[in-house]
């Protein structure tokens, strides 16, 4: 708990220190979403085992819904953040049956294929705007406008810092959600689950169900980061949302250490923000992260900052 | 009835493409219960090998298309080969016994190192390449249906390497050590057979038959291009755990399955034909959700 208002503290003060700086503020911005996102997928993928290979598409579904509901309905815009999270639920519940039928690599290919069945439907489909994809309307959240710079006085502030505060807000619910649901009995049932089903099982805990449990609310939070991220952008086309988008998710979860939400985090902000610092390596940067994570699953399978053994007291 | 010709035809060239990396992941699990992910990576690695090596021959002046044909093939076979063995001797094999999950993440990677090797550092690479006509082009006249002979070609060398494996599987000593491995590694290795060699050679045969697979491709649609890897990649994967994994004929049946799919999407939904693929993947997810170890049941077949 102190370590997290610390962080969150931490992560205000750099930005109010950076505030005239729109491009620094974006990437903050941008990284505070993905730790959003890859939350959802530490409690499918870290806690419950179920393999995710569609974490981008998840995204994306977030995000159409965003845009969709945004261009055409008057709904508030923050149900419509909300909305996202749960149309990315919804999807995912077409993948339940397979996902909990399915173990292993032919869990994977499910997961997979419908990453590739997304993406061609988001980019076929001329309703969501096919390769071009949608534009945005401005956020606004009662009466503040999310694209106005700040103005009071003589100080000044990108517009940004009204995106860094709502997804610092998202995030850190999203943080503290996540950790209180791995001390809760859930969080328990969950490590049985995926350390040994059949175990699992024999001792009264009901698979099935917390496995649907955890694949919908890990795509509730990853479409809730999707949502966020369309209107922070202004814009979403398919392109964002390919199966090289949902590796990287993937990427930063064993690069942090699978199960480890400050890993995950710390990963995060590693992955987006240095190619950004060492501009050279911005181009290679799908090639630098796939060398490292295979050298990180060679060398160091469990990443960075191994999630720590739970003491039951 | 000439489209309908047409529509066979295409499926033909789509499955046998599908059934040849098929056959490589369904080898590959065989023997070592993994997914090689980067195969399909591995495969438009090749496609780009006998493309350098085809404009390296040209510059030299080697006019003779028989010979070009030939030692096009040969070098993204060998290619194909040892990258293949590569992937296995230094990322599969040191994860043994580690959980399989790695193993598929590990391949991924790679797979994603070899796509954007290709694209960062093959010349011109970020677009997609002229693949050249290597095969004659005309074309038979059957009724209204014009059959091209080098799609003729394609198939049935396609059929005579599927066919060739088989036999190499099931009839020559090699194969029945791989058939040994595939049962049981322990026992295998007892009996004397060389568990390292049988890995590494079933890689080398797999990826090859994948090289093949890419050289088709280039030459049917006379492009290549370096995301070319991912998609055939998924659709092999799909076509052997449709067939059953570790099942060689599972997975021949899975890839002309998987055509059948896409042909049918592609002519007989109400819908455009854009959404092909996304009517094929459909299909396998609810065929997963129904009969969660493919359409021929892994446990219950034989393996390789």
């Amino acid at each position: 708990m102190r370590k997290g208002l610390l962080a969150a503290a931490a992560v205000l003060a750099v930005s109010l220190a950076l505030r005239e700086d729109d491009f620094a503020l974006l990437l903050l911005t941008r990284v505070l979403i993905v730790i959003l996102a890859c939350l959802g997928l530490n409690v499918q993928f870290g806690y419950a085992g179920v393999v995710n290979f569609a974490g981008a598409t998840f995204f994306g579904v977030g995000g159409y819904t965003a845009a969709v509901l945004a261009r055409s309905t008057a709904v508030p815009h923050l149900f419509i953040l909300l909305i996202g999270g749960a149309a990315a639920a919804l999807a995912g519940t077409i993948l339940v049956v397979p996902v909990l039928r399915t173990r292993g690599h032919y869990a994977a290919l499910v997961t997979i294929a419908f990453a590739l069945l997304f993406r061609t439907f988001f980019e076929v489909n001329d309703a969501l705007g096919g390769p071009q994809g949608l534009k945005l309307p401005e956020l606004r959240i009662g009466p503040v406008h999310f694209n106005d710079a700040i103005e009071i006085g003589s100080f000044f502030a990108s517009f940004y810092l009204k995106y860094i505060v709502l997804s610092l807000l998202l995030a850190a619910l999203g943080f503290a959600f996540v950790l209180r649901l791995e001390r809760s009995f859930i969080g328990v049932a969950l490590d049985c689950i995926r350390l040994d089903e059949i175990a699992a099982a024999s001792f009264g805990v009901d698979v099935a169900r917390w496995k649907i449990v955890a694949f919908t609310l890990g795509n509730f939070l990853i479409g809730l980061a999707g949502a966020l991220s369309a209107f922070m952008v202004g814009f979403i086309a398919p392109d964002n949302y390919s199966f090289g988008e949902s590796l990287i998710f993937v990427s930063i979860l064993l690069l942090g250490g699978l199960g480890n939400p400050w890993g995950l985090s710390l990963a995060s902000a590693v992955v987006l923000l240095l190619p950004e610092k060492l501009q050279v390596i911005a181009e290679y940067r799908f090639l630098l992260f796939a060398a490292v994570v295979i050298l990180i699953l060679l060398f160091r399978p469990a990443g960075l900052l191994p999630r720590p053994l739970r003491r039951l007291t | 009835m000439s489209i309908i010709a047409q529509y066979v035809m295409n499926g033909a060239m789509l499955g046998m493409m599908y059934a040849l990396v098929a056959v490589g992941f369904t080898l590959f699990f065989g023997v070592l219960d993994v997914i090689q992910f980067a195969h399909g990576d591995v495969l438009a690695a090749g496609a780009f090998a006998a493309l350098a090596v085809w404009l390296g021959l040209t510059r030299l002046g080697v006019a003779s298309p028989a010979l070009l044909l030939a030692l096009v093939v040969v070098a993204a076979t060998v290619a194909t080969a040892l990258l293949g063995a590569a992937v296995a001797r230094f990322l599969v094999l040191p994860l043994k016994g580690a959980p399989q999950l790695n193993v598929l993440l590990v391949t991924l990677m790679m797979g994603t190192v070899l796509r954007e090797s290709i694209r960062l550092f093959y010349p011109g690479g970020s677009q997609p390449q002229l693949f050249p006509a290597l095969l004659p082009t005309s074309s038979v006249a059957l009724g209204e249906f014009n059959l091209r002979i080098d799609n003729v070609i394609l198939l049935a060398a396609g059929t005579v390497l599927i066919a060739g494996t088989s036999l190499l599987v099931t009839r020559t000593r090699l194969g029945l050590a791989i058939r040994a491995v595939a049962q049981d590694e322990e026992t295998a290795r007892t009996m004397g057979v060389d568990f390292r060699r049988i890995v590494l050679l079933t890689f080398a045969l797999g990826s090859a038959l994948a090289a093949f697979a890419g050289v088709m491709d280039g030459l049917y649609y006379n492009e290549i291009f370096f995301g070319m890897g991912l998609l055939l990649g998924v659709i092999g994967f799909a076509a052997a755990i449709i067939g059953g994994l570790g099942n060689l004929y599972g997975a021949i049946l899975g890839g002309f399955f998987f055509a059948a799919l896409q042909t049918i999407g592609a002519v007989a939904l109400p819908f455009a034909s854009a959404y092909k693929d996304v009517f094929a993947f459909g299909v396998v997810i609810a065929l997963m959700a129904l009969r969660p170890k493919g359409l021929i049941g892994e446990r219950t077949s034989e393996r390789v």
